[in-house]
């Protein structure tokens, strides 16, 4: 492979990120997969970077899920999406900035809907302005969470903090990254990198020291893919895709998985054990999983938080043999305490992925 | 005798205007940006549909030219400018030119094949392009993959670049169906065990034995006519390279691995064109090559007094359309001569 080639194509492909004050708003989802990613963004910023972000708590969906799945009308997705961009008008900012892929790609495609048809736009600043009283600006800048790690990544990478290289060999960590479809496949010019190449994870992922496998099922749908998993019956479907991608990437031995997306990590991580429980087939080393992570858990974990604030106890497959590479400490007691140090209870040992306690 | 007739671009579009203008008693100045002439032709190495070498075609030209034909090479026109009875040429190496009639014949260029960024090249080592392949087969070498082994199978991948609203060209390149027949056929006259699956669109042989040809490829040379369009290449860790598209005659999605691929990269308008047409003011189509005058009855002709057009600056043409267009030139430029103050 030419990296040569690459850097060509992402030239091609850089977008402006604001800076400072940010409009954030999370994801429907996330909390629960991995509810320590989102609060990690916000320590990040706040307390590393000193930025502006600012949540109002009235937030809501932004309704992707249900417009993507047909339950939601688009012009229903497009008001509600109206609101959000009220209340950061309200609160005096214009930079919006979203936890979410499907979010992030959603508000593209409605700016990029009024854009080309203004009279739709007008539309629903009326539906708007009926339904709530509420006008809007539009955002100056629209940008993805890891857009915004990614435009500090050199910050958090500062010297003194932890390296994607292994402690025992100092060798670069062999990493997968996968970016969420929504990101860039509709708007290739909104990702950093474009669709086919994006570079927002990898280049946090050089920046801090690891290496990017390109395997061939690089671009694949992680599974999620909202109908394959959504309808029941498509599920079978959904763990194929994954199957597909774990197959195709495990030859290169990767140390961990990071991604963009709120579903990538979640069926990733997830069904890695149910691929483990229906074949008996694990895709890390000895029987171990290949370990996801999220961009802001990574970034977590190169400022050298402790991996169980960042929420790496609610993973499937177990962080601490990476964390153990990279030379992270921990303590695995905490682990499955609560946050005010009472037990939280302890997941039963999967058939054949192993714990790491078990190795 | 007339005088002072110049031809932009040697390619073969000039140079089979300059052979019929000198035969015919005119004097002409070709300005070539290459060190030699012959346009793209020089990098053929066999001709579609008879694979004749394209080197018989570029000798044949060169001898025709005629004494009263000069050919500078390496020299760049930067702007041509309207002048009161006729036009100046600024070179990029300070020469200057003037002439009052003007043939524009720039030609084309290549598809930049890296824009079809799903297709990885200039990433994978092992997807090439036919100009590569074309340059393998002039300078006698063998046909191989990066690690110098011979390949197995060979996919070929029609419309690179052409009919693809993605890249904004949706015109087709007329050239590429056959070549990437003529192509097929060599490799397996080279390589007889190597596979070669060829996807495609539509095949368009339009032209006279381009139907023989395929026909020929798929009965005595058993290469694999697949419809559909190419989504992605990928990868694998050997190096070869994963095929991923549909065959829409059985309405399959399908996945192969080759070792070699070859992209049928169609024509794109000029660079050369493109620059000349800022200082001129010449029209463009919404393909972005050159409009003559009218495209059914003064193909030759622009709206402007004394220039004419030549060849593929109006578009994808092949050899045999493209040295006929030019000769076609070559006498609407001698009528104008023969009825205008400029050559008197």
């Amino acid at each position: 492979m030419n990296i040569g080639g690459k850097r060509h194509i992402w030239k091609d492909y850089q977008k402006e990120i604001a800076g400072d004050r940010f409009f954030y708003v999370r994801s429907c989802v996330r909390q629960n997969f991995f509810p320590g990613s989102e609060k990690t963004f916000l320590r990040i910023m706040k307390e590393e970077l000193g930025k502006d972000v600012f949540e109002n708590a009235a937030h809501t969906t932004c309704s992707g899920i249900g417009y993507h799945s047909d339950v939601v009308p688009f012009e229903t997705t497009m008001t509600m999406v109206a609101r959000q961009f009220a209340l950061m008008t309200e609160a005096g900012y214009e930079n919006f900035t979203t936890s979410c892929i499907t979010s992030f790609g959603l508000y593209n495609e409605i700016l990029e809907t009024w854009h080309h048809f203004p009279d739709v736009e007008a539309r629903i600043r009326e539906h708007l302005h009926r339904a709530t009283g509420r006008t809007f600006n539009k955002p100056a800048n629209v940008s993805h969470a890891s857009d915004v790690i990614f435009k500090f990544r050199k910050e958090i990478g500062a010297p003194g903090n932890f390296r994607l290289v292994s402690k025992k060999t100092g060798k670069p960590l062999q990493v997968v990254e996968h970016i969420g479809c929504h990101y860039a496949k509709m708007f290739p010019s909104k990702g950093v990198g474009g669709a086919e190449y994006p570079y927002v994870l990898t280049g946090m992922i050089e920046e801090w020291g690891g290496e990017v496998i390109d395997y061939p099922e690089r671009r694949h749908c992680c599974g999620f893919g909202f109908r394959q998993y959504l309808v029941q019956a498509n599920r079978g479907y959904s763990i194929s895709c994954t199957k597909k991608k774990f197959d195709s990437m495990a030859p290169y031995k990767p140390d961990f998985i990071l991604t963009n997306c709120p579903g990538c990590p979640m069926f990733l991580d997830r069904w890695q054990y149910a691929l483990s429980e229906m074949k008996g087939t694990t895709y890390g080393e000895n029987g171990l999983g290949i370990p996801v992570l999220t961009y802001e858990e990574l970034a977590g974990m190169i400022l050298g938080y402790d991996p169980w604030d960042l929420g790496l106890q609610v993973h499937q497959v177990p962080v601490e043999p990476l964390l153990d590479k990279i030379g992270i400490p921990y303590d695995p007691g905490r682990k499955f305490l609560t946050m005010d140090g009472k037990p939280m209870g302890q997941p039963l040992a999967p058939s054949h992925l192993k714990f790491y306690k078990h190795v | 005798m007339y005088k002072n007739i110049i031809i932009v671009g040697g390619g073969i579009a000039g140079m089979a205007a300059a052979a019929a203008l000198s035969e015919i008693g005119m004097e002409v100045t070709v300005l070539e940006r290459e060190k030699l002439p012959g346009g793209h032709v020089r990098s053929w190495d066999r001709l579609f549909p008879t694979l004749r070498a394209a080197k018989e075609v570029l000798d044949f030209l060169n001898k025709s030219l005629g004494l009263l034909t000069e050919i500078i090479c390496d020299i760049e026109v930067g702007s041509i400018v309207p002048t009161p009875g006729g036009y100046t040429i600024h070179c990029t190496n300070g020469d200057i030119f003037t002439t009052g009639c003007l043939v524009l014949a720039t030609g084309y260029d290549l598809f930049d094949a890296r824009k079809k960024e799903e297709y990885g090249f200039g990433i994978y080592e092992n997807v090439i392009t036919s100009a590569d392949l074309e340059k393998i087969f002039r300078e006698g070498n063998q046909v191989t993959t990066c690690g110098g082994q011979v390949p197995r199978r060979v996919g070929i991948i029609h419309c690179v670049g052409s009919r693809d609203e993605k890249v904004g060209n949706i015109y087709c390149s007329k050239v590429c169906c056959v070549t990437g027949v003529k192509q097929a056929i060599e490799i397996r006259q080279m390589l007889p065990d190597c596979e070669i699956f060829s996807f495609y669109m539509d095949l368009r042989m339009y032209d006279r034995h381009f139907e023989e040809l395929y026909f020929e490829a798929q009965q005595k040379w058993n290469v694999n006519f697949i419809r559909g369009r190419l989504s992605e290449c990928a990868e694998n860790p050997d190096h070869s390279i994963i095929l991923k598209t549909e065959d829409t005659l059985t309405g399959h999605p399908l996945k192969l691995t080759v070792d070699l691929v070859v992209l049928l990269v169609g024509f794109v308008p000029g660079s050369s064109a493109r620059k000349i047409t800022g200082s001129l003011g010449l029209l463009q189509g919404t393909d972005g090559f050159l409009l003559p005058a009218d495209e059914h009855t003064a193909g030759n002709r622009t709206l402007l007094p004394g220039v004419f057009l030549a060849g593929a600056v109006k578009g994808p043409a092949c050899v045999v359309d493209t040295i006929a267009d030019g000769r076609a030139t070559a006498v609407e430029v001698y009528r104008y001569m023969k009825h205008s103050e400029v050559a008197k």
